[in-house]
């Protein structure tokens, strides 16, 4: 395991997740912890998706505990509703196929990350209503926080635009800021880097450290492309059939037998290099 | 197919096959139920019971079944454009042709016997066909113009709507100023009766347009709404006496729990499923008004409802009672009925402004933003910590709350209600005013219901033919302008300053495609 020690943000505890007879997730158990990146992999269907959707309340686990612990205080996610696990606990999500609003400008989508403050600031739409100055505070401290962001992903100059007519990379980008603006303790990201070209993976690469590092925040990836896995990842969990078959260190999980066999094949240790796969 | 013509942009091939199965399916089981339901049935005759039969009614019946699954099938499979024409020319033509004419006509060319006519068969073909075309309607409008030929059609206009952008700071004042002189302008009774019955369903579009452009559920129900504001003024009014004026914002009070009460069973509703079941809610109240004969007045409704006074300072009666002021003693005016019309006119024309500007502001606010997020993408909003549940009654509050108001409006221009003027086609003919207007479109909602209401009255003298061609007109409108006629759309808050705006707007048409910027211009 990791020298890196500390109170772990979530924990994963016997986690299984069955559809009818299909289990999709199968007494998977492992620990997220503040800044670091823990990389989920896995072929497609093992179950990576199921995981997130588990965590953050789309869907309901057959059985086991997630706990989320922030601060002093832990969660419970499977006893919570979605919105609660979202706004309570902190964890923020993006997903495979994005979720952008498509027909809401790139700085909207921002705002709507941070509903809760500024629902909180508007008093029951009444201090908006009337415009208070305790509200017009909050709205400018929002659009501050979102400019910030805009700036990081390099989308401040397409600000007013719909969201639905940037480039798919700049999608990928907006998404994981909106998920930002939502101020989480634990990042979702469902396959970024797919679709994505080298230059545009690397930007990502940088994102994603910048925000472990500058936030402190912890990170759950899912992602296909390997080099984007080695590279960035502090722990890796790998999936196979709703399976965990390895658990550790990118340098320990590439040199387990277990995952050689199950997800790299007969390829070599470095595996599918850029398989910029399109989002299975 | 004449359908070929008009589904541009299809990734697949219509599944014939599966399709007329599931349809022949359907009219089977049609078939079979309607067989022993209404085929055969017991008619008292002289001297005991008789059976007879309907046969040609359950053979209507059948066809009904099969074709209308057809259309549904289209739609699911994304073709909602000919199941919107046919569904059209079905009610359309329902309405001047019952079916079973049709049959007896069939039926004497071949020598049988003609059927005893029931009027069942023409409702069920105008209202089926009604409900289908609404819903056909709305998916065209959904369809975003994401690929060919639609999109390119529309980008003319788009560009137009975004260049009217320069004139909505003008056009708003323009038309507020032109609203505030009408009554000056056509000094004439009927004319300002109709202004007042289109800035009616001008204030229910704005209203209903909070559920349905801007949280994007589609509220099949929504004259409910309007019916337990009418009715609260009415029974608050003609039982204890009470003055419009403070029943007014109760009217809207009581609608907003209404919104809310209806609101909750179908919070977990989405899509189709939220569009029947609100359609059903609109019915439930219809029927009780209907019913509850002591509470309501059943089919004879409220009749003697108090006019608005003048703020409570006047009355507008030529001879009030003893300690009341008439209205033209108070201003020195010799007496003329067309004060209270008047009176009436600007009194909506208010209302309607405080909807729309309540309604525009909300839109800025985290509140609505919520609502258009919701619409956009509800999982997304879910995984950002938004509590779907609050934010859709919210809106159904806001929406219910400003139907109220319209209601008690109404009751007091009226005088006499009944569940009569609270029927399905109110709701549609609204939905149609903010689908037609354009998706959260303000001002197209005006142009709109100038068009719905205000030319089929003016074109009454082409009687009948007026709904057939009211119906084309929406057809083509749908087919030209599937995201409705004004579907700009602002965001609610900008980081850079806004372009320039431009007074003429076609300058700002794209320039590769010259020819629609031609067509654009010629409207
Ligand atoms: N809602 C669902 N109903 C039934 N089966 C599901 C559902 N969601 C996921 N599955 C199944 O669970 C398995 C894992 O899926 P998923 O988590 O999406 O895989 P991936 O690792 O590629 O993200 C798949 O076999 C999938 O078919
Ligand atoms: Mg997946």
């Amino acid at each position: 395991m990791t020298a890196t020690a500390g109170q772990p943000l979530l924990t994963v505890d016997h986690l299984t997740m069955r559809f009818g007879g299909l289990v999709a997730i199968d007494d998977v158990s492992f620990v997220a912890r503040p800044r670091e990146i823990t990389a989920i992999i896995g072929p497609n269907g093992a179950g990576k998706t199921t995981v997130f959707n588990c965590l953050t309340g789309f869907y309901k686990a057959t059985e086991g505990m997630l706990t989320l612990c922030r601060g002093t205080r832990s969660y419970l996610l499977e006893r919570m509703e979605g919105h609660d696990i979202a706004s309570h606990a902190g964890i923020a999500r993006t997903f495979q196929n994005i979720r952008l609003f498509a027909n809401m400008s790139v700085l909207e989508n921002l705002l709507v990350a941070q509903h809760r403050v500024l629902m909180a600031a508007s008093v029951g739409t009444i201090a908006g209503m009337f415009g208070l100055p305790s509200y017009r505070h909050a709205e400018r401290a929002a659009i501050d926080k979102a400019r910030q962001w805009l700036d990081r992903v390099n989308l401040t100059h397409r600000a007013d635009e719909d969201a639905g007519n940037l480039p798919y990379g700049d999608q990928r980008r907006l998404e994981i800021a909106r998920a930002m603006c939502s101020g989480p303790a634990l990042l979702c990201l469902d396959e970024p880097a797919a679709g994505l070209n080298p230059r545009e993976t690397h930007q990502l690469n940088e994102l994603i450290t910048g925000i472990r590092d500058d936030f402190g925040i912890g990170i759950l990836l899912i992602e296909h492309d390997m080099s984007v896995v080695m590279q960035i990842s502090d722990h890796v969990v790998v999936l196979d059939y709703g399976r965990k078959i390895s658990d550790g260190t990118p340098a320990e999980v590439r040199a387990d037998p277990a995952v050689i066999r199950a997800y790299l094949g007969e390829e070599e240790d470095e595996g599918p290099q850029s398989q910029a796969s399109a989002g299975a | 197919m004449s359908s070929t013509a008009y589904t541009v942009g299809r990734d697949q091939a219509f599944p014939w096959r599966s399709a007329l199965i599931e349809c022949a399916i359907t009219a089977f089981i049609v078939l079979m139920l309607a067989i022993t339901m209404v085929g055969i049935h017991l008619e008292t005759v002289l001297g005991g019971l008789a059976i007879a039969t309907r046969f040609a009614d359950v053979g209507v019946a059948v066809v009904f079944a099969f074709i209308g699954r057809l259309a549904l099938v289209a739609m699911r499979e994304g073709h909602p454009l000919p199941a919107l024409i046919g569904a059209t020319a079905a009610a359309v033509l329902g309405v001047f042709v019952p079916p079973i004419d049709i049959v007896a006509a069939i039926l004497q060319a071949l020598g049988a016997e003609a059927p005893t006519p029931t009027p069942v068969l023409q409702v069920m073909q105008v209202a089926g066909g009604a409900i289908l075309a609404v819903r056909a309607a709305w998916l065209v409008w959904r369809q975003r113009g994401s690929a060919g030929r639609r999109a390119e059609r529309g980008r003319s206009l788009d560009a137009f709507a975004a260049g009217m952008r320069g004139w909505t700071t003008l056009i708003g004042p323009i038309a507020i100023v032109f609203a505030i002189a009408l009554p000056f302008i056509f000094d004439n009774r009927s004319r300002i009766d109709l202004a007042t019955l289109v800035l009616t369903y001008i204030m229910l579009a704005w209203g209903l347009n909070i559920i349905v452009g801007l949280a994007g559920l589609l509220d099949l129900g929504y004259v409910a709404f309007y019916a337990v504001g009418a009715y609260s003024y009415a029974l608050l009014g003609t039982h204890f006496g009470w003055s419009f004026w403070i029943c007014l914002p109760l009217a809207g009070v009581l609608a907003s729990s209404a919104g809310l009460i209806l609101g909750f069973p179908v919070l977990r509703l989405r899509g189709d499923y939220f569009a029947i079941v609100t359609l059903g809610f609109g019915e439930i109240i219809r029927v009780i008004l209907l019913n509850w004969f002591e509470f309501t007045g059943g089919p004879d409704g409220i009749s003697g409802i108090a006019r608005p006074s003048f703020f409570g300072l006047a009355e507008f009666d030529r001879s009030p009672p003893e300690g009341v002021t008439a209205f033209h003693e108070l201003f020195g005016l010799e007496y003329n009925g067309i004060h209270r019309v008047i009176f009436l006119y600007y009194l909506i024309l208010v209302l309607a402004l405080f909807v729309n500007f309540v309604s525009m502001r909300v839109r800025r606010l985290p509140i609505g933003r919520a609502w258009e997020a919701l619409r956009e993408d509800d999982i997304a909003c879910q995984s950002l910590g938004i509590n779907r549940r609050n934010i859709k009654l919210a809106a159904f509050m806001f929406s219910a709350g400003f139907g109220g108001v319209a209601g008690s409006f109404f009751a007091t221009r009226q005088g006499f209600i009944s569940p009569e003027s609270f029927q399905f086609i109110e709701s549609a003919i609204i939905l149609a005013i903010v689908v037609l207007g354009g998706m959260g479109s303000q001002a197209g909602i005006v142009l709109a219901a100038v068009l719905m209401i205000g030319m089929p009255e003016i074109f009454r003298d082409l009687e009948q033919y007026r709904m057939l061609a009211f119906g084309a007109l929406m057809v083509v409108i749908m087919v030209w302008r599937p995201r409705g006629l004004l579907s700009h759309r602002d965001p609610s808050v900008r980081l850079h300053p806004p372009p320039p705006r431009q007074l003429w707007p076609f300058t700002r048409l794209p320039k590769p495609s010259a020819a629609p910027a031609e067509k654009a211009a010629g409207q």
